[in-house]
């Protein structure tokens, strides 16, 4: 009987360490792109889509890109998940865009959309290297 | 867009998509826990609503 993932068969029961840390790498800057290194295709291309565009909405709804502020923990840990969706972050930064308008009924709509983005795609790199571990 | 349902229901959209995608590998059981969650987000928006309701703010 066929397989709908050959790429996935040849990882076989795991990859290398150096492999498995690229991937991750990887699939942290592109969400969704470990899953298309194994062939996962439907998967990375649903990731690769849904979380930077959550990211992008959250920002639209006015939300701020939280600073790495550890004097308050609440804007550090958030800007650890800001951080999550990856190459969108740094785009982001470079492009100026994030500083949230504290009185814009779309707020904190805009922040919950960014940092559950980012927490979702720490989900997804961990799914993508437990693949590569070859536990699924 | 200020309308707060939507907004709910926009982000429900999302995660619903994402964690079905991730813990689902049929498209069909996808779909299934996706409709599931979603459902559940969205009438769970209106249970907690309507118990806020008479709260004064």
């Amino acid at each position: 009987m066929a397989t709908k993932s050959t790429t996935a068969d040849r990882v076989s029961a795991s990859a290398e360490p150096a492999t498995l840390f690229l991937i991750a790498l990887l699939s942290w800057l592109v969400p969704g792109a470990g899953h298309l290194w194994f062939g996962r295709r439907e998967k990375g291309i649903v990731f690769l889509i849904a979380l930077p565009l959550m990211f992008l909405t959250g920002i639209w709804l006015e939300g701020r890109v939280f600073p790495f502020d550890f004097s308050e923990p609440l804007v550090g840990l958030a800007a650890v998940a800001n951080l999550g969706i990856g190459l969108t972050w740094f785009i982001a930064r470079a492009m100026d865009i994030g500083h949230g308008l504290v009185t814009a009924a779309t707020y904190e709509y805009g922040n919950t959309f960014m940092i559950v983005a980012g927490l979702l795609n720490f989900l997804v790199i961990l799914d993508a290297y437990d693949i590569g571990m070859g536990r699924k | 867009m200020n309308s707060h349902f939507l907004l709910m229901a926009v982000f429900a959209i999302f995660v619903s998509l994402v964690f079905a995608v991730l813990l689902r590998d049929e498209p069909r059981q996808q779909l299934r826990l996706g409709g599931l969650m979603l459902g559940a987000f969205l009438a769970l928006a209106f249970v907690v609503g309507w118990l806020m309701y008479p709260l004064p703010l």
